[in-house]
């Protein structure tokens, strides 16, 4: 087990030295000069420039900057907002719960509606239920969210008026940001109208983030079911009189759903993906929002140091994801 | 004699593409999915002569007129216009066109991207191989929208960027496929044996060993269809594929996020075109793999 261990994290350190080299030629890549760009749009004056280009070590080669580069990222330092002033470190540990709340709702509302439906179209297989959630699973999968978005906000708060368009809370209310979790913050808050709000700001990103791996959960489950209803030990318990519940519940179902939760640990790329659109059609305060307004305003190191950390936490997420398979499927680790 | 009537009696094998089409065909999303696909190239191909109007065309006097089935619809205009008083349905009839176009560019520049690179890792191993796989699973860590938007981010916004970016975002999948399927076969008898027979590199990757690995490819290039078009349309979302007043569907999305609350045509119709391509794609591609793929059939 700790060679496996060992041997998985060696292996991370060569893609995460790439992906500090790619975030590091980003801000060399964008036309204009580095300091340019961090000045922003005011200009400056060309001795100023030449004294800032040497303070700042870019008339050092190429290969020296990318280690001073890579000793600053050591030290925690992603570099400061050009807009804010303020250090990007600082601005993405303030948006990131938001992020993670409405990630993890998301997929939630994916599996808690998924697994069901997958599990009954599997065991009435062939039916018009099972067609038709097949049929569902292929209009979801392939949904251009950003519009699935928007339709949803024209029906739901638009026409209906239901939800409430953007945001994360009600402007009446102030809540205690102590955790960054809105729903957690209300809780404790104790004001009986802020933790309806926060669910009403919630739902809809929530519902709209979760359709496509609610669309992927329900065919994995129905496929992977499907492969576990054939096995011998199925029919052993079909045959000691068990109820159809019990059999598909508690024999089944655990073993089906080993793929499918190693397939929602490792959608957590793909989710962040769709948190930059959805966060982006609701103005959630979170950093999908945060990275898609920096490149409005041209605002690169934000870019530079929000891509990488969200690049990080990608491998870290598919480290902690495999590790936690090859304890329940032995099998795997050599 | 004998020969005629041993022939007559043999049944009739049917051919390669009969035996495709028949396993396409059990799999009826498939063939909805082709029938949609060959509509949207047809409105495409004729797109000069269907559409009513020009699409970058501006009508003066009908700024957001609704479908002709809603009141105040006007006829000339079947499915409304949009804000500066363009014909929608012309819009959609040439979007349908750029999308296809977008789609096939994308998906054809990964595959052969991929291919080249997949099949080069393979034949070459060693550093070769380590370094363009560890390459490859660098872009992977990246959520693909969020590199393809970098990516646009460094070289401009704009259609031509936007499709290289979804490009580099793609090139992945398309190059551990080829990669895979190209170690799996060169273990096998008939390689040696061609190798053997002293052909070189160039003609064992390209013609001995890449028709064998062509099938997982074909299914991942009628995949990559919907995913290039799906991922262009989101750039063209945030403002960063294509260019007002280019008909792209995204862009058509972007340019309606004023008004969409009180004209709902021209929300609903462009992404709903987006769904259905994209969808059509999909389905195609699934059917494929079925058909193609014997140790998938369920």
């Amino acid at each position: 087990m700790l060679r496996f261990l060992l041997r998985r994290v060696t292996l991370i350190i060569p893609t995460f030295v790439g992906v500090t080299f790619l975030s590091f030629m980003l801000i060399h890549l964008v036309p204009g000069d580095p300091i340019e760009v961090r000045v922003g749009e005011h200009g400056i004056a060309p001795e100023r420039l030449a004294q800032l280009r040497h303070e700042f070590g870019l008339d050092q080669p190429l290969w020296q900057q990318f280690l001073t580069y890579e000793v600053q990222l050591a030290h925690g330092d992603l570099g400061v907002s050009v807009v804010t002033r303020d250090t990007v470190w600082n601005e993405f540990t303030t948006l990131f719960p938001a992020t993670v709340e409405l990630a993890v709702c998301a997929i939630i509302f994916a599996m808690v509606v998924g697994l069901p439906l997958g599990v009954i179209a599997a065991v009435r297989r062939g039916s018009a239920f099972d067609y038709g959630l097949m049929g569902l699973s292929v209009t979801g999968a392939s949904m251009p969210i950003f519009w699935w978005g928007l339709m949803v906000i024209l029906v739901f708060s638009v026409s209906l008026g239901w939800t409430p368009v953007s945001g994360r809370i009600s402007d009446i209310y102030f809540v205690e940001p102590w955790s960054g979790f809105m729903l957690v913050d209300c809780w404790f808050a104790d004001e009986a109208g802020a933790c309806a709000s926060a669910w009403g700001h919630l739902i809809l990103p929530m519902i709209v983030l979760g359709t496509i791996p609610l669309a992927t959960i329900a065919r994995m489950t129905r496929s992977s079911m499907l492969e576990v209803l054939n096995e011998d030990y199925i029919r052993t318990a079909r045959a000691k009189g068990l109820s159809v519940p019990r059999v598909v519940v508690v024999h089944a179902l655990r073993n089906a759903l080993i793929p499918v939760v190693t397939v929602i640990g490792l959608s957590v790329s793909s989710l962040l993906g769709g948190a930059i659109l959805t966060e982006t059609i609701f103005s959630w305060p979170g950093v999908g929002h945060w990275l898609v307004e920096s490149i409005q305003r041209r605002d690169y190191p934000v870019l530079q140091g929000g891509t990488l950390l969200v690049a990080v936490l990608v491998i870290l997420v598919n480290l902690g994801v495999d590790v936690t398979y090859s304890f329940l499927n032995p099998r795997i680790r050599r | 004699m004998s020969e005629l009537s041993i022939q007559a009696a043999a049944p009739a094998i049917p051919g390669r593409l009969r035996l495709f089409w028949r396993s396409f065909a059990e799999n009826r999303g498939a063939v909805l999915g082709l029938g949609i696909m060959v509509v949207l190239i047809v409105v495409a191909a004729l797109a000069d002569v269907i559409a009513p109007h020009s699409p970058i065309e501006q009508f003066r006097s009908h700024f957001l007129t609704p479908p002709i089935w809603e009141a105040g619809g006007d006829p000339a205009f079947l499915l409304g216009t949009d804000d500066v008083g363009r014909d929608m349905l012309s819009r959609l009839i040439y979007g349908a066109r750029l999308s296809l176009i977008i789609g096939f560019s994308v998906a054809s520049l990964s595959l052969v991207a991929g291919t080249i690179l997949g099949l080069t890792a393979a034949f070459a191993g060693g550093m070769v191989d380590i370094v363009i796989m560890r390459v490859m699973d660098i872009l992977l860590v990246f959520p693909s929208l969020l590199l393809a938007i970098v990516i646009v981010a460094i070289l401009g916004p704009g259609l031509f960027n936007a499709m290289l970016a979804v490009v580099v975002v793609t090139l992945p999948g398309y190059t551990r496929l080829a990669r895979a399927s190209a170690l799996s076969e060169l273990a096998r008898d008939y390689v040696t044996a061609t190798r053997c027979a002293g052909a070189g590199s160039l003609r064992l990757m390209f013609d001995t060993v890449l028709p064998n690995c062509l099938a997982p490819l074909i299914v991942q290039v009628s995949l990559g269809f919907a995913t290039a078009i799906l991922d262009a349309a989101a750039l063209g979302f945030l403002g960063l594929g294509a260019q007002p007043p280019t008909p792209e569907w995204g862009t058509m999305l972007s340019g309606s996020l004023q008004y969409y609350q009180r004209a709902w045509w021209v929300l609903a119709f462009p992404g709903f075109a987006i769904l259905l391509t994209v969808m059509a794609f999909n389905l195609f591609g699934d059917g494929l793999r079925d058909a193609l793929d014997p140790k998938l059939k369920r």
